[in-house]
């Protein structure tokens, strides 16, 4: 189980996040909406310290239990055990240009964890060949496509086999004939017990595959709820607001 | 045959022809031997310093003593930028000593070049490394990675395709620029150039000679550059 209570953020004059909990149990797809400028990115990136919140709290408690208290100035060392406890997918892949798709997904593993190469190497293959990719092992980043390369991004994120893997809005870059690619990647993780939090505008994706939707806007969290409950019976006027919105597209 | 040669070009006399002839191993030799060493020590250790400065302004100020250590690069590159190396390298050597620093000359010289190779570069490896995205620095910490990892692994190799050619441009300037060592009295190309021009008192064949040789030497440099461009563009889409 993951606990985040009470995350706030704000860059300068501008409140980004105002007290956000969540609790993610184990083998949870969580899927976060909101309108952009909803807080939903920066939420997610406080969750592994990409940015930090001013205050909040985020504790998992499981085989090795961390605790961080953002308004305690927490240690480099913590700020480094959180994030090695997470995964992350992000919007625009971000993918190392200079190193090949098997080179990407090996560099966790080998420098961080410590693992013999040949060791290392023979899973990332087997997880390029699970995100459908084992004939392009040895391309470099820009000889992919952008749904190729994101389904690398997400084979370089699972070589670590986080607790917990986020996902930026994953399929927000792609054309539209590559969501699906990546989308059923995601499936599949979620079906295999991944842990996962995912800021998307998949409206469909959410319905199928999350356990717990949230809706985020100004800043809080303003609805959350089995994916049924809140598309068919959403209870706040701007969860309706914003849904009405997502579906005209 | 390389007399005639040579008697064929314009003011071209007999011994002007021996004293070109006899001019060249030596200063080849003197080249091989002193100029590049030199070049090569002074470049390594100036990179060094150049990176070391580059991080201290690149990284989010945190602290008193990062505080500290950024007035004070920007003293020192002020100061290098601001002030001629033929300066710099005279104050090392024949400076110091009055209060109580002696230091030979090829050890000086390499000091001077350095601390200005360090000034100079640090500005290019500061750019080079502002040019790589942020997103490369948060995917390297979403691995796992620590500041160090990050910067080596990941932002270091990148930010070192963009520098080869402005760096390439700093080298090949600090190996002509060398022959300011013949000021403190180093015995490298230049200054055997001199030796046997100020014996002869001919010193238009021998200097020419010596930028020739220069010239030569800088052929290579230009073609390792090339040949490290092309190399470092295998991951980048044309």
């Amino acid at each position: 189980m993951i606990k985040v209570r009470n995350i706030h953020k704000s860059f300068g004059d501008n409140t980004i996040l105002r007290g956000i909990d969540l609790d993610i149990t184990k083998g949870e797809v969580v899927v976060i909406l909101g309108p952009s400028g909803s807080g939903k990115t920066t939420f997610l990136r406080c969750l592994n310290a990409l940015e930090m919140p001013e205050q909040g709290i985020i504790e998992f408690d499981n085989a090795n239990p961390l605790s961080i208290n953002f308004a305690a100035k927490p240690s480099k060392k913590d700020i480094l055990a959180l994030r090695r406890k997470s995964g992350m997918v992000f919007q625009n892949y971000n993918l190392f240009p200079h190193k090949t798709a098997l080179e990407n997904v090996m560099e966790g593993p080998v420098q961080v964890q410590g693992k013999p190469a040949p060791q290392a190497r023979q899973e990332a293959l087997d997880l390029l060949k699970k995100v459908g990719l084992s004939d392009k092992a040895d391309w470099y980043p820009f000889q992919l496509s952008g749904g190729q390369q994101q389904r690398v991004g997400i084979a370089r994120a699972l070589a670590l086999q986080p607790e917990l893997m986020l996902f930026d809005e994953p399929t927000s870059a792609l054309d539209p004939e590559l969501v699906q690619d990546v989308l059923d990647t995601m499936k599949s993780l979620a079906k295999e017990g991944w842990t996962m939090v995912v800021v998307t505008h998949e409206i469909k994706f959410a319905l199928d595959v999350a356990d717990l939707v949230i809706v985020m806007d100004g800043g809080v969290i303003v609805e959350q709820g089995s994916p049924q409950q809140l598309f068919d019976n959403p209870q706040h006027e701007r969860t309706k607001a914003f849904l009405h919105r997502l579906r005209s597209h | 045959m390389l007399n005639n040669l040579l008697l064929s070009l314009p003011f071209m006399t007999e011994s002007r022809a021996d004293l070109v002839i006899n001019a060249f191993w030596p200063m080849v030799e003197a080249a091989v031997l002193v100029s590049i060493p030199l070049a090569i020590a002074s470049f390594i250790i100036g990179m060094i310093i150049a990176v070391g400065v580059a991080l201290i302004r690149i990284t989010p100020v945190n602290g008193l003593i990062h505080r500290i250590a950024l007035v004070l690069v920007k003293i020192y590159i002020s100061i290098i930028r601001g002030t001629p190396m033929l300066v710099q390298i005279s104050v090392v050597f024949y400076g110091l000593p009055a209060i109580g620093i002696f230091i030979d000359p090829i050890p000086a010289a390499i000091i001077g070049f350095s601390l200005n190779i360090g000034a100079y570069a640090s500005e290019t490896v500061r750019a080079a490394i502002s040019s790589v995205p942020k997103g490369q620095w948060e995917a390297g910490y979403t691995i796992g990675m620590n500041y160090i990892q990050t910067f080596r692994r990941i932002i270091a190799p990148q930010a070192f395709r963009v520098a080869v050619p402005p760096l390439s441009n700093t080298f090949i300037g600090l190996f002509k620029d060398t022959s300011l060592a013949s000021v403190v009295t180093v015995t490298e190309m230049f200054r055997v150039a001199q030796q046997v021009a100020n014996m002869s008192y001919d010193f238009l064949p021998v200097y020419i000679e010596a930028g020739l040789v220069y010239w030569c030497f800088c052929w290579i440099l230009f073609f390792v550059q090339a040949r490290l461009e092309k190399r470092m563009a295998r991951y980048v889409a044309r």
